[in-house]
């Protein structure tokens, strides 16, 4: 096989781009990691998010709502292919205020955020406790719920069927999905990039790096300096119990199978990916603050992902100046950007060319001037 | 499906289904639903299948009940006690609201 | 929060030893145990049956139990029945739950005693009301004195099921066969290794008298038997089996317990990050451990037959020697003197390890059963098929991948029961050897917990 391109990564950043490639008609050759990387797509919450988003960047709001806007058509036509359910729906998403002051404070971050915009129609409000509890009915709120945003573009889906989605639909499309490789090397050359993986090299014109934290060391290799850092993740998953939230809220949520997602923390603690107690007990405490009747759940699985993170948290699209035909995808908001990445990266990465409105995202925003 | 070997020298009452049946002290919950005339069974949450105490020591979780309005305990885990209230989980748990 | 120097896992013959042992050198010493009394699942309830009619049922090596609990209780160990370990973090932190309470204990060492459990071996029909394992059987005999009030199927290979079945005709009890699911041709396979296992004498001997016990009360045993299904609407009806000529046969039958070996507990090992091995004799990964019990966590150990499926006898050597190193190494015991004391247990243990690669030939597992048949649910709590597992295998490939993608493995036993079949399908549509694809990555809690008690935990720091 001569690939047209060679992804690195097949998460849910390179599987969707690879995804879209390959419904392009593009030869894509998709290289995974082990079972046992650091797999920041099998650790995800699983909101398609929009409220909250882009505070210090407004392009990042954009593009996380033009996302948003195509996830209706992307998920119907993955599911097609692949044959599997993403559980997507879009009913619109809460983040609750515990306290007045901070539903004021939510209120004046989302208008500002709002105002940042300009012009926009508003597509979130603040409820009250009152309206709050219309809204859900079979919820019993803790004392301290003041009220809660909404914004009326957010919903959720599962991650994980996502991820086997995306795999399903590049294997269905012709794609090469190799499995168990770790890249070692990528050689630039006159012919295009030389991509040493196990016992093997492959040649293409085109490469791509999304491989999540480990993609520094290889942008090196193309020419690429891209700061990033883990960020730890911790998320609790109860038993399945009988649906009593419809909505997703940036800190809960229920799945389709009846089980309650609860997350997430930061956490700045480099490479470990460990599970804490201390965390399974102030994510407990806060849920139950939320929705006191959880006490009686069982805890029946909690986990750590590392977030890939960029110094301003926003994604790093990229391609090299030095080896045009390198690229790099880099981003810790996989699941509401695999419409987007599906569609208007995989377009632009086929042409060669980023766009204009994607420039803001380049790494060259990290630069720091040099010292004389 | 079991019976016991002995008359009990002494019993407790528990009440499964809200119907009175005798148990000894120091036996299981599960033990004590194995030997009612109806299998005791729970419909899963996941397809409603039926379910009994299959492994008795804690690693299956299929002899997950309802014991005095507490959800999915392991009634293999749990030594009967005077006026414990036994029911069957349905499916998925209702949470109290 | 609690503090001790060492903190035991499991209070069966492994852990009762260890802290009986641990005592001696004047070690503080904490023990929890999820079930209600001392003895561990061998030994289950042992301190009030040993001495009744219950017990002489049981047998001699059941009743000599009482011994080791009796100095359990006396060696001044702290024990703490009903309580259940969720998590462990370096350092050591352990978390359990007791009576709806989280609580954190430090500890400068763990050994962990948590034990076996039965291989879980899927056929179609194994989620019936009315199939347990053979082992569940003997629990409810141990725990309260029930048995089958119905002949019962049993169907298997090892030692248990001839221990049950002639348990169960010393209590009066009535068997309508045994289906030995051993393959035809290991009792030569065993042969080769009769004669390191005659060192063991008394535990051969014993296996022998079962067997004849059987012959003598004409329990019917249908050899070499494969594809076993249970059959029913909402409980066990009926079963239907094949034997070597591949003759089919369907019975009627009330209660069918099974069993196919055990396999050491090793998810609080895995938890930890602790290094395992796949071992191809016994079908299962086992800690990697030294001459002490000690894994590759420094300061964890692995004692009893989580460490290795070696019986009572040797898992109690096992947790005398943990807490033997574990004197050294915590300050209360002079190397040499205790170098010289742990020979003698050191040569018990070569002694019930001898018997093993015996035993491990004679009753190894069909290979047939690790390969289920495409409409086998094989994780009991998310209800996945083995065809679902081999569908999803062609998309995804680690074991970590396929959870992931099907759910298997996801629900409250956490993998107990899919795990090994799991791996042993991606072996075999990988067409590599089950060491090389691994195991789920264990995720905390090891056993679930409630929220409200996560909530109750006492923790001063706070991430969020």
């Amino acid at each position: 096989m001569h690939p047209e391109i060679i992804v690195i990564g097949a998460g849910t950043v390179g599987a969707a781009i690879a995804y879209g490639l390959a419904r392009r008609q593009c030869r894509v050759l998709v290289l995974d990691g082990d079972d046992r990387d650091h797999r920041a797509a099998r650790a995800n919450f699983g909101l398609v998010w929009l409220q909250g988003k882009g505070q210090n960047m407004p392009a990042y709001q954009q593009l996380s709502r033009r996302s948003v806007d195509m996830w209706s058509d992307f998920a119907a036509e993955l599911t097609d292919l692949a044959k599997l359910d993403l559980h997507y729906e879009q009913n619109g998403g809460l983040a609750f205020c515990l306290g007045e002051d901070a539903f004021e404070k939510r209120r004046s971050d989302l208008q500002r955020l709002h105002n940042q915009l300009g012009g926009a129609e508003a597509d979130w409000r603040m409820l009250d406790r009152a309206e709050l509890t219309r809204l859900l009915p079979k919820v019993r709120l803790g004392p301290d719920v003041a009220g809660a945003s909404f914004g009326q573009r957010d919903g959720h889906a599962n991650p994980l069927q996502l991820l086997a989605a995306l795999h399903a639909g590049i294997l269905r499309l012709g794609g090469d999905l190799r499995r168990n490789v770790a890249v070692r090397q990528i050689v630039p050359g006159e012919a295009g990039f030389t991509v040493a993986f196990g016992n093997e090299t492959v040649c293409a014109p085109r490469v791509l790096i999304a491989a999540g934290l480990g993609s520094q060391a290889l942008a090196q290799q193309v020419g690429l300096e891209i700061p990033l850092r883990p960020q730890r993740g911790q998320i609790l998953v109860t038993e399945r119990v009988e649906p009593f939230l419809p909505l997703p809220t940036s800190g809960l949520r229920q799945t389709r199978e009846g089980t309650v997602m609860i997350g997430a923390t930061h956490e700045e603690t480099g490479f470990d990916s460990s599970a804490t107690a201390v965390a399974a007990a102030d994510l407990s405490r806060r849920t139950l603050r939320i929705v006191p009747g959880l006490a009686e759940a069982k805890l029946v699985r909690q986990w750590a992902g590392l977030r890939i993170m960029t110094p301003d948290g926003c994604p790093v699209y990229a391609q090299s100046q030095t080896h045009p035909g390198a690229f790099a995808a880099l981003c810790h908001s996989g699941v509401t950007l695999a419409a987007l990445h599906s569609t208007v990266l995989a377009d632009a990465i086929l042409a060669g060319q980023l766009p204009d409105t994607l420039d803001i995202f380049h790494q060259g925003r990290f630069d720091v001037p040099k010292a004389a | 499906m079991f019976r016991k070997l002995h008359e009990p020298v002494e019993t407790v009452t528990i009440y499964v289904e809200g119907r009175p049946v005798a148990a000894e002290p120091g036996e299981s919950v599960a033990a004590v639903l194995l030997r009612q005339a109806v299998v005791w069974s729970r419909p899963t949450p996941v397809k409603g299948s039926k379910r009994a105490p299959y492994c008795m020591i804690g690693v299956c979780f299929d002899c997950l009940a309802q014991v005095d309005g507490i959800g999915s305990v392991q009634t293999c885990m749990t030594p009967v006690e005077e006026g414990m209230k036994v029911e069957r989980q349905q499916r998925q748990r209702c949470l109290p609201s | 929060m609690s503090k001790t120097d060492l903190l035991i896992v499991g209070a069966g013959p492994a852990g009762m030893t260890a802290a009986i042992t641990a005592r001696r050198y004047g070690i503080d010493v904490l023990v929890v145990d999820d079930q209600t009394s001392p003895g561990g699942q061998i030994w289950r309830a042992v301190e009030t049956q040993a001495a009744t009619p219950r017990g002489a049922i049981l047998g001699r090596a059941y009743q000599e139990g009482k011994a080791t609990a009796d100095a359990f209780r006396a060696s001044g160990a702290r024990y703490e029945p009903r309580t259940q370990l969720w998590q462990v973090e370096p350092g050591f932190r352990a978390f359990v739950t007791h009576d709806g309470k989280a609580r954190t204990i430090e500890a400068r060492a763990i050994i962990l005693a948590t034990g076996a459990q039965e291989r879980p071996t899927p056929f179609p029909g194994w989620t019936l009301p009315g199939v347990l394992t053979v082992g569940a059987a003997q629990v409810l005999l141990k725990t309260a004195g029930q048995i089958p009030s119905k002949p019962v199927w049993v169907a298997g290979c090892g030692p248990l099921p001839l221990l049950y079945l002639v348990q169960l005709l010393n209590a009066g009890g009535r068997i309508a066969g045994y289906l030995d699911t051993t393959p035809a041709g290991r009792h030569w396979a065993a042969l080769r290794r009769l004669p390191k296992a005659l060192g063991a004498g008394g535990a051969l001997l014993k296996g022998l008298a079962w067997k004849t016990v059987l012959r003598r009360r004409r329990v019917p045993i249908i050899r070499h038997v494969i594809d076993l299904e249970a059959h029913g609407a909402e409980r066990l009806e009926a079963i239907s089996y094949r034997t070597a000529d591949g003759q089919q046969t369907t019975v009627s039958a009330d209660n069918l317990f099974v069993h196919e070996g055990v396999v050491p507990n090793i998810h609080a090992a895995l938890g930890l990050g602790c290094a395992v091995e796949w071992r191809d004799e016994q079908d299962c990964y086992v800690p990697v451990l030294d001459q002490w019990g000690e894994t590759s966590k420094a300061g964890i150990f692995v004692a009893g037959d989580g460490a290795g499926i070696a019986g009572a006898k040797a898992g109690q050597c096992r947790g005398a020697l943990a807490a033997q190193r574990l004197a050294v190494k915590l300050g209360y015991a002079d190397e040499q003197i205790v170098i010289k004391e742990a020979a003698r247990v050191q040569k018990s243990l070569a002694c019930e390890l001898a018997l093993r690669p015996f035993l491990d030939a004679m009753f190894r597992p069909h290979s047939r059963i690790f390969s289920p048949s495409d409409e086998t649910v094989i994780c009991r709590c998310e209800e996945v098929t083995a065809g679902e597992i081999r569908a999803m295998a062609r998309i995804g490939s680690g074991p970590n991948q396929i959870k992931a993608f099907t759910r298997a493995g996801m629900g409250p036993c956490q993998g107990r029961q899919c795990g090994y079949t799991v791996t042993r399908i991606l072996a075999e549509i990988q067409n590599c050897p089950a060491r090389e694809v691994g195991f789920y990555r264990v995720r905390p809690p090891l056993k679930p917990v409630t929220l409200g008690e996560l909530a109750t935990l006492d923790q001063e720091e706070e991430v969020l």
